[in-house]
């Protein structure tokens, strides 16, 4: 997984509540049995003005003008600022996948979807729950000035704005060791392997009716 | 121990160890997996060169992606027209047999969305955890058991490792009080709790359901109610274990049976939170206040009863609302203040995790039975949730009365409520759908969706508008 430690870029204000993994990224890219390359279709349904297709050419689709994606001077955009309740919908991570791959590494919102929240944190992009007022008056700057930039700091636990003020931020201690390392979650939980054991043995003990196995009905 | 939730009870058992930080190993009994969201996840093990912790605590059947037409499904896999998703459905079987991982192909019978399939095998007992890489794994919530959804990342750790690594949620009672109305249903009911609480209400909560409209509900019911605590924010849905719970598990095939059957209804019936149990947050409906539900908007929290109209952004003072509103109207190609009733229809979609059981199909039929498919509606597709309704909804005639209706009688899979395989909902056209999502494409580019309760698209399918089914007699 890659690490977050301090990242620095360009924001971009996405001034929408209740941003569904739908918006994210449509069902018809869930085809994919790959990880990757699902950046070009980030946003697709908005970001392009036809219907986008798994496995076809990107480049000369006609653009949305209108959305803040296309906008000149969001391009290369970093940090994504959002409303309340982002993530909501399905569990595919490849909503994740898809700004990682575009090449966002923070979201700010003032609320998460559990399952959207919980996937970021599994692929090295950090999200950052803020106080509605301060998201609010985010905005409002990113609007007022061209090539707002932020600088997020894990290790610190703080947002530095370009006039050098800074706004802290909370994040759970075991996430934020595993994003600064970059650790691989299964490698962690096999270091409890043995603990694992036992439970399952005494569970398959007292619950025995829970490993009755499924391949003994195999047809 | 001090009075503890149904949620604390099953957390407490499955507790492989906590972190110093809250973060806690919890050990999971069932495994759900389907095509879309596991191929990345064996690809994972594969590469890191390991194996499946416990092969026969998985149970896999492909469903999002299939087609549902019989010519198409009658070929097996190499029926399927579309190259990639033939290519996903391929990947799910070698993936299966590679690590001994049992599979309900395409081509069995026993095949279906895998929320529908997992109770009806009775590979969900009360009290496991149970996870899946989709979201709507909350439904199996219904028989008493701690299911939620999980990324492919965790799809890959439950492999790997037989646990999931996560923060206790809090405690949230969903209480609906007194009797349902005729002509109201579970999804009502939901549809209803979600408009109260809004689409994050439930955020960090496991929510149980519970009082005497619920308790009355068959399991069908209830898991059709947990099936969208998701949609209210909860990744996990949650209802007590009676009788009519232990009724509908006995005799299933992956139910325990014999000695081992009693063993285990004698622990299961513990699984009810304790009369003094404390809940983080306690929220009341009464059932008898609950109409027919329609969302009109693009969320599912933008509902409205039947009687009630299209909101009118101007009579909103509260401005992100207001804002919210517009933007749902002008997708939807809706006016503020239209009458419910006055909302048509091109498209009906009776089907997916939420509403695909016999009971729904049952419902649906019992309202087009005699009756013809308005003229103005373009498709009405039936979508059994299994192989095992489809069989048992032909066994009794129901399969005939939606073709003689003028509805079209498909095969078992998730279909149109997600749209990702080529029943699609074409651009600017509304639907009654009995699915859980209303988002904006989420069953087909541009398309517009209604949700609603089996009968009530039944009855929009007839008069090509929205209807009371209250008012049909």
């Amino acid at each position: 997984m890659n690490k977050f430690i301090k990242e620095k870029g360009l924001v971009l204000p996405l001034d929408r509540a209740n941003v569904d993994t739908d918006f994210i990224i449509p069902k018809q890219f869930l085809k994919s049995i790959k990880r990757t390359g699902f950046g070009v279709n980030l946003f697709d349904e908005h970001r392009y003005l036809d219907k986008g297709l798994p496995d076809a050419d990107n480049s000369n689709r006609p653009l949305n003008p209108d959305f803040v994606l296309n906008q000149p001077r969001y391009q290369g955009a970093r940090i994504l600022l959002a409303k309340d309740n982002f993530g909501c919908g399905s569990s595919r991570e490849h909503a994740p996948w898809a700004l990682d791959d575009y090449g966002f590494r923070a979201i700010l919102a003032p609320s998460f979807a559990d399952i959207f929240f919980n996937n970021c944190f599994k692929n090295g992009l950090l999200p950052i729950v803020l106080d509605k007022a301060i998201i609010s008056a985010l905005f409002d700057e990113v609007e007022a000035s061209e090539g707002y930039q932020l600088e997020v700091d894990l290790e610190q636990q703080l947002i530095t704005k370009p006039d050098g003020s800074s706004i802290p931020f909370v994040v759970d201690e075991f996430r934020k060791h595993c994003l600064l390392n970059g650790l691989d979650d299964i490698g962690l939980t096999l270091k409890d392997a043995e603990k694992i054991r036992s439970f399952e043995d005494n569970w398959r003990n007292s619950a025995p009716w829970y490993f009755t196995t499924t391949n003994a009905t195999t047809t | 121990m001090s009075s503890r939730t149904l949620y604390d009870k099953i957390w407490d058992a499955h507790l492989v160890t906590e972190r110093q930080d809250g973060t806690a190993l919890i050990y999971i009994d069932r495994h759900l997996i389907h095509e879309v969201t596991s191929p990345q996840a064996f690809e994972g093990l594969r590469i890191a060169n390991r194996l499946p912790w416990r092969a026969d605590a998985n149970f896999a059947t492909p469903d999002h992606n299939i087609p549902t037409t019989s010519e198409e499904r009658l070929q097996g896999l190499e029926g399927i027209k579309d190259p990639v998703s033939k290519i996903q459905v391929r990947t799910l079987d070698d993936n299966c047999q590679e690590f001994g991982i049992f599979e309900l192909k395409m081509t069995d019978d026993r095949q279906g969305i895998v929320h529908v399939v997992g109770p009806e095998q009775g590979a969900t007992l009360p009290g496991m955890t149970i996870v899946c890489g989709d979201s709507h794994t909350s439904t199996h919530g219904a028989l008493g058991a701690l299911a939620h959804g999980i990324g492919t990342s965790e799809v890959e750790h439950v492999l790997a490792t037989q646990c999931l690594m996560q923060k206790k949620a809090k405690n949230m009672l969903v209480r609906v009080d007194g009797q349902l109305k005729p002509g109201c249903t579970a999804k009502d009911i939901v549809l209803a709790i979600i408009g109260k609480i809004g689409t994050a209400g439930g955020t960090g909560f496991t929510i149980e359901f519970g009082g005497e409209a619920i308790q009355a509900l068959s399991i069908e019911g209830r898991m059709t109610v947990c099936n969208m605590a998701i949609e209210a924010g909860a990744r996990a849905g949650l209802i007590a274990v009676d009788e009519t719970t232990l009724e509908y598990i006995k005799g299933r095939p992956f139910a325990p049976a014999g000695e081992l059957w009693d063993a285990a209804v004698e622990s299961w019936r513990s699984l009810v939170s304790d009369a003094d149990a404390q809940f983080d947050e306690t929220v009341v409906l009464q059932a008898a206040e609950i109409e027919p539900q329609v969302t009109w908007g693009t969320s599912p929290e933008m509902v409205s009863p039947i009687s009630g109209n299209v909101p009118d952004p101007a009579q909103e003072a509260d401005e992100t609302r207001r804002g919210n509103i517009q933007q749902a109207l002008k997708y939807m190609g809706l006016q503020g203040g239209t009458a419910i009733k006055d909302i048509k229809l091109d498209c009906i979609f009776i089907g997916s995790c939420t509403n695909s059981r016999i009971e729904d199909l049952r419902a649906a039929a019992a309202v087009v039975k005699g009756k013809k498919v308005a003229s103005s509606v373009e498709v009405a597709m039936v979508v059994p949730g299994s192989g095992l309704v489809k069989k048992q909804a032909e066994a009794e005639g129901l399969d005939k009365i939606f073709l003689e209706a003028g509805m079209e009688w498909r095969e078992p899979g998730c279909s149109m409520c997600l749209a990702m395989n080529a029943d699609q909902l074409g651009e600017g056209k509304h639907c009654a759908s009995t699915s859980n999502r209303n988002f904006e494409g989420r069953q087909g580019f541009g398309g517009r969706t209604h949700l609603v309760s089996p009968a009530m698209a039944a009855a929009a399918a007839i008069h090509g508008h929205f209807v009371d089914i209250r008012d049909l007699g």
